[in-house]
């Protein structure tokens, strides 16, 4: 369990002022002018040593994508985006570090922005945020104000400018390049890697891309030490973060709670236990809708960290955990989330565009029975046509749920078809 | 120059080249759909997938570009699986339209399908449905076929020089139109009908007329605009059924005209292909040879023979021309012409009216000046070259004579001719630039040979002379 003087996001649930004001008293801005004195290699370092992994799903290690950039040449610009494209479904984080704590946003958008030379940041909000985007717009109106960005930011002599860009509804462009490319003001299409952004990003100049949570996190890690941080959770997943917990439990929430948490505990403690009791549970989706589910038996003894989910072939995604009771039809669930992603695949690359659709059609007539025992075996087989052959992840997205569905739940697939044989 | 390994051969090649280029010199053959040497990398149809040691996915060679120590493999069970899927998702919207499309017998998706593919197809649910667009007289579509490579809008985009074509909508309602229903409006328009790589864009005029395995090739050269590009001529007996274009670096790229290519059917319909004689009524009726001959003899024989002057179509041929000119000798008139539209040509060195840039040379050219000019319609391939020079460089295109949307920028300097000589003199704003130009070019158009008087030809013709560009 989380210590409460570990926690970071005092705010989380938005008892408090979220102003300016308010956030300065709980430690925001708070001495920023000398955690940049100590220049940007002690404020990479210190990202590095304290082992965060990016908050948006991938967990590639913050402190060495920092490092991906090339030496600056004096000319070219360099950018920090910041993607609050938060849209998968049960992950709700981001949404709440908007609201209640925009301060620790603004704020980690300057540290980091300094860190990687950078005097341009944007945030890239989904277009759904309203209300959060207005929160936004008015903590960096009052940043300005106060003299904590703009020329000069927080009297430091970094030169750091914030800009607030609103999306347009479209999923696919919560991944890194779809989001750059919709930056520039073009269809959200993923583009190819290599050149990662890091090289060749934002307007062709190098760009960082990372999540609200993890740029939100770094000023608590450059006053406290990356070594308080490292010091929370597992080896591979270190600090406390936001879990999301949402479905079938008596008290859904958003919580911050020490990565590598056992999964039960977490539950049981933070989300009021499974609606029915433990012993009603079907299964959980622990990272987010993209990542494979895992049956009830495995959810007692797995931890929320990268090895442990590894070990039960799913992931820690972005941390929302979506709990499922024995009154699930969890064939309808998982078809439901593959017309999520048959509707949001962008449509560019063959593997996704037409077989996330051939993906929902198999579901929904296997959800009724309908088809043979064959058809699951060559669900399965499409599934794997599509992993790892597409541009961007979205195809991995859509092809992990189905894995996971008949790993897990292949009796009941068959037994669905036998059913409506004998009928 | 980064040294790899693909399927155990060993290759060096320059730098910034992909994958897919390296095997290519190797000769290993890697299919592709939305790859195209001449466009730009789209790298979406993941046909190319190959494997790469220290990736646990297959990457995309054309997108790939060929890394110091790179070990590549074409031929794994990863691979063929990878182009196995990708076939089949492609073939699980595409209709069975094989017998009855153009492109059946030269379709790439076919002839990929065969060598690559699986043999059966596992999608028993119903296909989409996508409607077809109009994009024109020229092009006739069948979206229900079209694969969503993206080749034709890069084309448009890129060559053609009209961002018209793009794609709507998004996941498997993707498709491909021109946003609001409309006629494209390119002079390369035809190119499109090639580079898609099925059935989807297919040429109107040609619809149904023939299959590609009917037809005997004969490689030529165009005559239809100065540019000269090389064609390929398909004939069916002895009826011209179309013409397509010969790659060639020096001259067309991989490229025709649309007048090039679809001008042939001026051979077939509304051909001129006998006499007719003026009736005492005012009407052409039209006549046998020897009426025709009979009008002739019986017209020149009233007439002095330096009377007579002859004028010959530009489409005529040489032993044509040869007749007629033999004819006004021996009848001894000197006046002959094959000029219709009066242009002052003029008598000098052959380089005063060659293009000297050479079409390749546009390319390196650092300054254009258009004289009296419409490169779009007179000479699109040359366009294409100038609009890729200044894509890539920036290219300063001034004009003097009448404005045409070329696809590119270009300083309008006005319509006098007396504008060359202040440029001469240094008098004018471009002088400077002119002059400090390393590999200048000017193009003088037929619209320049009737405008300018000789005085300034020869103005224009002096740094040719020199052997300048």
């Amino acid at each position: 369990m989380l210590k409460d003087s570990d926690r970071i996001f005092t705010n989380l649930y938005g008892r408090h002022d979220w102003h300016l004001k308010g956030a300065k008293k709980r430690g925001d801005w708070d001495k920023t002018k000398s955690l940049m004195a100590k220049g940007q290699q002690w404020i990479i370092d210190e990202v590095a040593l304290s082992c965060l992994r990016g908050r948006g799903g991938a967990g590639f290690p913050t402190g060495r994508k920092w490092c991906f950039l090339p030496k600056d040449d004096g000319v070219t610009p360099r950018y920090l985006v910041i993607n609050a494209d938060e849209s998968e479904p049960g992950t709700c984080k981001d949404r709440d570090i908007l609201r209640h704590e925009p301060q620790k946003l603004v704020e980690g958008a300057l540290l980091a922005g300094f860190a990687i030379g950078s005097n341009t940041g944007y945030i890239y909000i989904r277009g759904e945020f309203h209300r959060e985007a207005e929160h936004l717009e008015t903590a960096i109106a009052e940043a300005y104000e106060a003299g904590l960005l703009g020329k000069n930011a927080a009297g430091s002599g970094w030169d750091f400018n914030l800009y607030v860009h609103r999306g347009a509804g479209a999923y696919i462009c919560g991944e890194e390049t779809a989001l750059l490319e919709s930056l520039e003001g073009r269809k959200g299409f993923p583009r190819l890697k290599p050149p990662f952004p890091a090289v060749v990003g934002l307007y062709g100049c190098p760009t960082i891309v990372n999540n609200v949570e993890t740029i939100a996190v770094v000023p608590t890690i450059l006053r406290r030490g990356g070594a308080w941080f490292a010091g929370i959770g597992t080896p591979d997943n270190t600090g406390p973060r936001i879990f999301c917990i949402s479905g079938h439990v008596n008290a859904p929430c958003n919580v911050e709670e020490a990565s590598g948490i056992p999964l039960k505990e977490l539950i049981e403690e933070h989300a009021g236990g499974v609606r029915g009791g433990w012993n009603n549970l079907l299964a959980v989706i622990p990272g987010g809708s993209s990542v494979p589910l895992i049956p009830a038996e495995v959810c007692g003894k797995v931890l929320m960290d990268t090895p442990s989910l590894a070990c039960f072939n799913s992931s820690l995604g972005t941390g929302a955990v979506i709990v499922m009771d024995k009154s699930t039809d969890i064939v309808r669930a998982i078809a439901r989330l593959s017309k999520f992603y048959m509707h949001e695949s962008c449509g560019q690359c063959t593997p996704c565009r037409e077989g996330t659709g051939w993906m929902w059609r198999m579901l929904i007539r296997l959800a009724d029975g309908i088809g043979t025992i064959e058809d699951i075996d060559r669900l399965e087989d499409v599934t794997y046509e599509i992993e790892g052959h597409t541009i961007c992840g979205l195809g991995d997205a859509a092809a992990w749920p189905v894995q996971g569905l008949i790993r897990h739940f292949r009796p009941e697939l068959e037994r669905r078809i036998r059913a409506r044989k004998a009928a | 120059m980064p040294k790899l390994l693909i399927d155990e051969q060993e290759i060096e090649v320059p730098e910034g080249m992909t994958v897919l280029q390296a095997a290519e010199m190797l000769g290993i053959e890697i299919p592709v759909f939305c790859y195209h040497p001449k466009l730009s990398i789209a790298g979406n149809c993941r046909m190319c997938l190959v494997e790469m040691d220290k990736s646990p996915k297959p990457i995309a060679s054309c997108a790939m570009p060929a890394n110091e120590g790179m070990v590549i493999r074409t031929q794994t069970p990863m691979v063929k699986k990878a182009r196995q899927g990708v076939l089949e998702f492609l073939l699980i919207n595409h209709p069975l339209d094989c017998p009855i499309c153009d492109q059946g017998g030269e379709c790439d998706l076919q002839d990929i399908t065969m060598a690559y593919g699986g043999d059966t197809s596992r999608f028993n649910l119903n296909k989409r449905a996508v409607p077809d667009k109009e994009f024109g007289p020229l092009i006739e579509t069948a979206m229900n076929r079209c694969i969503q490579c993206t080749r034709c809008i890069r084309f448009a985009t890129e060559i053609a020089g009209v961002p018209e074509l793009g794609a709507t909508g998004r996941g498997e309602d993707m498709e491909i139109g021109t946003y609001v229903q409309k006629t494209i409006t390119s002079e390369l328009s035809g190119n499109l009908i090639d580079i898609c790589p099925v059935g989807a864009l297919t040429s109107k005029p040609y619809n149904f007329r023939g299959r590609p395995w009917e037809l005997s090739s004969t490689p030529s050269v165009d005559v239809l605009d100065a540019v000269g590009c090389s064609i390929r001529i398909d004939t069916r007996g002895r009826d011209v059924m179309r013409i397509l274009p010969r790659a060639n670096d020096e001259v067309n790229e991989n490229w025709i005209s649309d007048k090039t290519r679809f001008a042939c059917d001026g051979l077939k319909y509304q051909r001129l292909d006998r006499p007719y004689v003026r009736g005492e009524d005012g009407r052409l009726k039209p006549v046998g040879w020897d009426e025709a001959f009979d009008v002739i003899v019986d017209r020149l024989q009233h007439i002095p023979g330096n009377h007579v002057a002859a004028i010959v179509g530009d489409m005529v041929d040489a032993e044509a021309m040869i007749a007629l000119k033999d004819l006004m000798t021996a009848m001894g008139s000197p006046h002959i012409d094959c000029r219709q539209d009066g242009v002052l040509i003029g008598t000098g060195p052959r380089c005063s009216y060659l293009f000297n840039t050479t079409i390749a040379g546009v390319e390196r050219a650092d300054f254009c000046l258009l004289i009296g000019t419409n490169p779009r319609w007179e000479a699109p391939l040359i366009n294409t070259r100038i609009r890729k020079n200044y894509l890539f460089t920036g290219l300063p295109v001034a004009l003097i004579g009448p404005f045409h949307e070329q696809g590119y920028p270009v300083d309008h300097l006005g319509n006098d001719p007396l504008i060359l000589e202040k440029i001469r003199n240094g008098r004018h704003p471009i002088s400077a630039a002119l002059k400090a130009a390393k590999h200048p070019m000017m193009i003088l158009g037929v619209g320049g040979r009737v405008f300018i008087c000789v005085k300034y030809l020869i103005l224009i013709r002096r740094p040719a002379t020199r052997g300048g560009g």
